[in-house]
């Protein structure tokens, strides 16, 4: 193999390829990032770690079309160090020579017929715009789980009915909805996918600032989605098991709601927070006209703070958890949020509105359960 | 103390020790449960006699007769035996140890208010306070034997030191029957000749790497710098046995020894390499936990679960919870779930242990309701079975899985949980 690549181009693809690759891998091959050069002046940087691949394409000047296998981590932290000036990289018996200007480097390869072959993607795609996406998936992925003793709610479950897909993430204490149209290749497709929030955000994060990301989730039992934008692939297992039937928990009706300035009430939350302990919540008394904020009690600190607040219904007082409102609010881009009750120990739904007046934005919703507060 | 016995210093004859601000007492009964089987059976003073028995037999207390062919406290019966064939074998009679325990108790509160009981049979006693009344430590430990000896019928053992660390040594070194005074300016010099071992927190691993280090005495662990002891043993260990070493102790006898933990364990009659048993036990330990829990007032974030195998090896494996709880359900699913974790292959189990840490008083928590959470859950069916409990007695309610099987036998490991 011999080859030179823009060290910008180099750099890109080694970092996207290092994503999948396992802190502790099971077989020390997976420590690799595979590189394969073609005749036609394409190298595909390839990593896996049994769960999730990741697979790059860049242009490149193939002089010897072949394959090596490097430690990822090393290439990864040395593409990063280069100077911006063409690489070349040559396999020499066991060894990888990176050049690029004056520094060279001497990697020692590990035997390429080991490494296990990616998965394919899965058939049965479609495509989405990604800044949507990237949006969807961070105003679900806070909900998640990161509790690793409950896999299932470690992910995001996908549905999807025809042109209309749904991401939902919940940990138990709240739970994020998103609905959103992509463009399915078949118009009757019909799917669900449990997705590791985690491997979501990553791909997400980095295939969002390309137009268009093509999604492909095999039909039926497949047990992997793929994704594909700008020459970026990866796949992913999904996660194993029955996702509890959260849709359920939306309230039927909400008798009462109040719509507040989002950016104030923020920030309102963040500051009579600071006197709030570790799991001690924010107090809101909604009434007419104002809403007010409470935090701490007893001897220690305390804190309030009111704000104005239109209010539809009974006048009702209800606590939070405040990191888990502020996730909720921070997920909402309007300028104002709607936050409706039924009762005070009974969850809360968060929407975004766009005007004072008018109504709320029901493609994203944040089901809030409060803290009951000490007798 | 008991793993090693601790040297006897020689205090000079006739030599008054100056007692001056060695106001903490650690009184410890001698052979306690033998020395209460004692009085059932005068005619055995003088011979080996042994506590213990049943069908797991493993020796709960034995007389200084029977210590001095080898018989120790936690020593299986069988071993016991051989070591000392001709010692008289008792089974124990915890009503009577309670009934002692509680006439020294109040022998000890007489004296003074800050009493801190270790056990049925050891407490600190702080006696600053009682000194104008009763005259120095030093008297204040005599009278505390002759009262104890005279109302119960039992001697005792008394360490007089600054520190309870240092009057608990030296209740250990004065046993049996003895009184031990380390005077402040001769702490350092008592301390110093002992083994590594005899220092508070140092257990067999520790005392392993002490000793691979070359730390045999206390002496070489107070001249180690105190780096290389927290690079060796951990910051909070390292650091707290240099203290020690120097006789420095700041913990005050605490009158009421808080909770720092509940919790159950059962060793079983027979080891058990049936998970459904072990499983079943628990549930059963789960329950007894949470239940004394609620009845305390008491949440705890953290569960923790002990499991010791038949060679005597022991696990213990915790998880601590979002926020804390009273809930026997869910004391029992993580118990469950960190039991499971282990992934035993039909291991031969000896004991299992539940256990909640990290405990706050139930009524000032705020709870973080969870989603799709029934308004009336598990809790107020514990609320419920509590009440049941309290009305018709424990276990009136209980699991279906925890009744007893027909025709149980007493050696049955859940048997004993059946209500008496």
């Amino acid at each position: 193999m011999k080859l030179q690549v823009e060290r910008d181009v180099l750099a890109e693809a080694v970092a996207w390829a290092a994503r999948a690759l396992p802190s502790r891998p099971p077989v020390p091959v997976l420590a690799g990032v595979l590189l394969e050069a073609d005749a036609q002046g394409t190298v595909t940087l390839s990593s896996f770690d049994y769960e999730v691949s990741a697979r790059v394409e860049v242009p490149a000047r193939v002089d010897e079309p072949g394959r090596a296998l490097v430690s990822g981590r090393l290439l990864a932290d040395i593409s990063r160090s280069l100077p911006a000036r063409p690489v070349e990289l040559v396999t020499e018996g066991t060894k990888v020579t990176l050049s690029c200007g004056a520094s060279r480097f001497n990697l020692l390869t590990m035997p390429v017929e080991e490494y296990p072959s990616l998965p394919a993607m899965p058939s049965g795609s479609g495509t989405l715009p990604g800044d949507t996406f990237t949006e969807a998936v961070a105003q679900v992925t806070i909900a998640a789980s990161r509790d690793e003793t409950l896999p299932i709610l470690t992910g995001v479950r996908m549905e999807i009915e025809g042109n209309r897909l749904t991401l939902m993430a919940t940990d138990r204490y709240r739970l994020a909805m998103r609905e959103l149209e992509w463009q399915p290749d078949a118009p009757e497709t019909s799917a669900i996918a449990l997705v590791r929030a985690r491997t979501l955000s990553e791909v997400a994060r980095s295939m969002g600032a390309t137009g268009s990301i093509t999604m492909a989730l095999g039909q039926g039992g497949a047990d992997l989605i793929g994704f594909e934008a700008g020459g970026r692939h990866a796949t992913s297992l999904l996660v194993d098991g029955e996702y509890p039937k959260v849709r359920a928990l939306f309230p039927a009706e909400s008798p009462i709601h109040a719509v507040v300035e989002r950016a104030p009430l923020m920030e309102a939350v963040k500051r009579v927070a600071l006197v709030a302990e570790r799991n001690t919540p924010v107090r809101l008394r909604f009434e007419d006209g104002v809403l007010a904020l409470e935090a701490g009690q007893g001897e220690d600190a305390q804190a309030s703070e009111s704000l104005d607040a239109t209010l539809t219904g009974e006048s009702i007082s209800i606590a939070f958890n405040p990191q888990f409102l502020l996730d909720g609010l921070g997920a909402l881009s309007t300028t104002y949020a709607r936050l409706s009750f039924t009762q005070a120990t009974r969850p809360a739904v968060l929407t975004g509105q766009r005007e004072a007046e008018g109504d709320d934005d029901e493609s994203y919703r944040y089901l809030l359960m409060p803290v009951r507060l000490a007798t | 103390m008991s793993r090693r016995r601790v040297p006897r210093p020689v205090q000079p004859a006739g030599e008054v020790p100056d007692d001056t601000g060695c106001t903490v007492l650690h009184v410890d009964m001698d052979a306690f449960f033998a020395s209460v089987e004692l009085l059932r059976h005068p005619h055995l003073r003088g011979r080996p006699v042994i506590v213990g028995g049943g069908r797991r037999g493993v020796v709960l207390s034995a007389t200084y007769e029977a210590r001095r062919a080898g018989v120790h406290a936690a020593m299986p019966m069988g071993r016991a035996r051989r070591l000392c064939p001709q010692a008289v074998v008792l089974p124990p009679h915890h009503e009577d140890y309670a009934r002692v325990s509680a006439g020294v108790m109040a022998v000890f509160r007489s004296t003074t208010e800050r009493v801190e009981p270790l056990s049925l049979d050891e407490a600190f006693l702080d006696v600053a306070a009682a000194r104008r009344r009763l005259g120095g430590p030093t008297a204040i430990a005599r009278l505390l034997r002759d009262r104890i000896a005279d109302e119960q019928g039992i001697t005792c053992s008394v360490g007089v030191a600054a520190t309870k660390f240092v009057a608990k040594l030296a209740s250990a070194a004065a046993k049996p029957d003895g009184l031990l005074v380390v005077p402040r300016a001769r702490t350092v010099e008592f301390l110093h000749e002992l083994p590594v071992a005899a220092l508070w927190g140092v257990g067999e691993r520790t005392e392993e790497t002490l000793l691979r280090l070359g730390l045999r005495t206390v002496a070489d662990i107070a001249h180690t710098p105190v780096e290389t002891l927290r690079r060796a043993l951990g910051e909070a260990t390292g650091r707290s046995l240099h203290e020690l070493s120097w006789g420095r102790d700041p913990r005050p006898v605490h009158a009421e020894r808080e909770e720092r933990s509940v919790g159950a364990e059962q060793t079983f009659a027979r080891d058990v390499d049936d998970p459904r048993l072990v499983h079943r036990e628990i549930l059963r330990l789960a329950e007894r936990t949470a239940g004394r829990m609620r009845a305390a007032g008491l949440a705890g974030r953290t569960v923790v679960l002990k499991v010791r195998f038949a060679d005597f090896t022991t696990l213990t494996r915790s998880r601590t919870l979002p926020e804390p709880t009273d809930v026997t359900r869910v004391v029992h699913a993580t118990a469950h779930g960190l039991y499971e974790a282990l992934g035993l292959q039909r291991a031969r189990i000896r004991l299992v242990g539940v256990r909640v840490e990290g405990l706050v008083p139930a009524s000032a928590q705020h709870r973080q309701l969870v989603l799709g959470e029934r308004p009336q859950g598990w809790r107020e069916a514990d609320e419920a079975v509590d009440r049941v409990s309290a009305r018709f007695g424990r276990g009136a309610v209980r699991p279906a899985s925890l009744l007893p099987p027909p025709g149980a036998e007493g050696g049955d490991p859940w048997a004993a949980a059946a209500p008496r």
